[in-house]
């Protein structure tokens, strides 16, 4: 039988001016998923996981952190729950060193176990030099980290980010996947909402998308990407062309003299059309995927 | 696998109480120096200089006689604004997220604020009652189990009252307005400074409604063996008052007011 990490079931939140945030959205997320939680702006996403982590009183519904109700064992389902929240919420005039251990404090790890996980997890994050700073004299970056330090510092098992990367920079934010690919692995359940739809499609395998307070996709990821019918390539060309090729079941159009951009449909093989744009002399120098799969797909679902 | 309810509240507890003397230890200048400077000015000017000519205030040196209220004084302001600051400001800057998200119970959460706002209330207290001996070294405390006693119940009293002021305030205005409108003047009009003895009968009886009367003169009664008022009618509404905003504050917890959406 399977056991989730999350289960939530006809949460519903209608805030103090009226606005339905969730319409009774029900989802499970199993233990040991990578989990992508994706939705436009105002969509409900940050309700949810505010809810899962009682910064909001939900208005019906349940939800289960491993298989413990958030009524009913609220102190055992927050102490197995990491929450990386998208704002900045630690005091901005604290030694960073003293916001992890506090927050180890909080879940009852005393000052003399606290201490040597506390050193393990900011060498980990690379705040380790920065420790005796004010937090406030932190990047953006680095801020980031902090946060994620003290959502782990207590080793939850499930860990929720809510658009961690946002302002991170590539170099950053790679780190940051390669990271929280190994807790994965280590067996930390993750449910991660984002903008960068490439994000989700590199770390989750698992992914719901919430429109409206309500959940529209839940399904996995796989799954997801098998749905759409055409991708988009850009061909960079060795030689200017001064009119479109035809190539039967391919549509082609030129963006410039050198930029052939092509839509084909995913059954059809790709050799197909480089042999024909050889055998009419074309010399294709460089080839990439015209957008994101995921992005496509996402503006269609919520579109519906 | 099931996990156990094993969350060592001590800790936690612990942790939020030294958080709060930490906060408030790193900006002394901003919170153990004033009330010194403060009192002893009081002490020069009311004291030293004006006291000679006031005279006698029932049957004490003047600055003796004022001695319970300035501590008294700086008790309440002082646990009322450290926890009113801290609270709004975990609130402001969103760390009141740690606290919620963590598995600690309302009831840590609001004895660890109110513990933070009785260190700082009964650490000046003790500062300027040292600063008072050095305007009236003789001073001898007549009661002070009494003393102490009332010390720390009139800090936990405050504190929770500066708890649910911050539980409500949705600016920075919003924290200081109880304090300078409403504490202030009720403290000054409380006996701080003479004995409602002296008052005409009209204005005495007004006195009477005014609570910080009862604190500073239960607390005078502990340090100088006189009051104005009946002490165990006193200490009972003290009590009575701790109980009623604590599980006020306890219900705001509960119900999220002013921190959760």
């Amino acid at each position: 039988m399977d056991s989730y990490a999350l289960e939530i079931s006809n949460l519903k939140k209608v805030y103090s001016g009226g606005t339905e945030a969730l319409k009774g959205i029900s989802l499970k997320v199993k233990e040991g998923d990578f989990y992508a939680l994706l939705g436009p702006n105002g969509a409900g996403k940050s309700s949810t996981i505010g809810i899962i982590g009682t910064l909001v009183t939900k208005t019906e519904g349940n939800v289960k952190i491993f298989g413990y109700d958030i009524d009913e064992n609220v102190a055992v389902a927050k102490s197995l729950l990491g929450v990386v929240s998208q704002e900045i919420n630690f005091s901005q005039f604290e030694k960073i060193i003293d916001i992890v251990t506090t927050q180890a404090g909080f879940y009852g790890i005393s000052n003399s176990i606290a201490k040597p996980k506390v050193e393990e997890m900011l060498k980990r994050l690379g705040l380790w030099d920065k420790r005796n700073d004010q937090a406030r004299t932190l990047s953006g970056g680095y801020k980031r980290r902090l946060m994620i330090a003290k959502a782990l510092i207590h080793e939850p098992k499930l860990l929720i980010l809510d658009e961690p990367t946002a302002g991170v920079d590539i170099e950053l934010r790679r780190e940051m996947w390669t990271f929280l690919k190994e807790i994965n692995q280590n067996g930390t359940t993750i449910i991660l909402t984002t903008h960068y739809l490439e994000e989700a499609e590199q770390l989750c395998r698992n992914i719901g998308i919430i429109d409206h307070g309500e959940i529209v996709v839940d399904t996995s990821m796989k799954d997801l990407l098998s749905r759409l019918d055409v991708q988009g390539f850009v061909l960079d060309l060795e030689k200017p062309l001064d009119h479109v090729p035809t190539i039967d079941g391919f549509e082609l159009r030129l963006d410039d003299p050198l930029t052939l951009v092509t839509a084909t449909n995913k059954e059809k093989s790709i050799n197909s059309l480089f042999n024909e744009l050889n055998r009419i002399g074309i010399k294709v120098k460089s080839m990439r995927n015209e957008s994101n799969r995921l992005e496509e797909l996402f503006i269609e679902m919520i579109k519906k | 696998m099931k996990e156990s309810n094993n969350i060592n509240i001590s800790v936690t507890l612990w942790t939020l109480t030294y958080k709060e003397i930490r906060r408030f230890m790193r900006i002394w200048v901003q919170t153990l120096v004033p009330p010194a400077v403060t009192m002893s000015l009081y002490f020069v000017i009311f004291g030293s200089l004006i006291g000679p000519r006031i005279g006698d205030m029932d049957g004490f040196d003047y600055v003796q006689f004022m001695i319970p209220g300035l501590i008294m004084m700086s008790v309440i302001t002082n646990s009322y604004a450290n926890v009113v600051s801290s609270f709004y400001s975990v609130k402001f800057q969103k760390s009141i997220e740690e606290l919620l998200i963590s598995p600690m119970p309302n009831w840590a959460i609001l004895l660890g604020f109110i513990l933070g706002g009785v260190c700082r209330g009964v650490l000046v207290g003790i500062i300027v009652f040292v600063v008072s001996l050095f305007f009236y070294p003789e001073f001898e405390v007549a009661n002070p189990m009494l003393t102490i006693s009332v010390l720390f119940l009139t800090s936990i009293l405050f504190s929770l009252m500066g708890f649910i002021n911050a539980v409500f305030a949705d600016s920075f205005d919003a924290i200081s307005v109880v304090p300078t409108f409403v504490l202030t003047p009720l403290i000054y009009l409380g006996g701080v400074f003479y004995s409602i003895n002296i008052l005409p009968e009209f204005w005495r009886s007004i006195s009477m409604a005014n609570p910080m009367l009862y604190v500073v003169n239960t607390f005078r009664e502990g340090m100088l063996g006189i009051s104005d008022v009946s002490i165990s009618f006193s200490l009972s509404m003290i009590g009575l008052f701790i109980f009623i905003f604590t599980f006020l504050s306890l219900y705001l917890l509960k119900k999220g007011t002013g921190i959760r959406e």
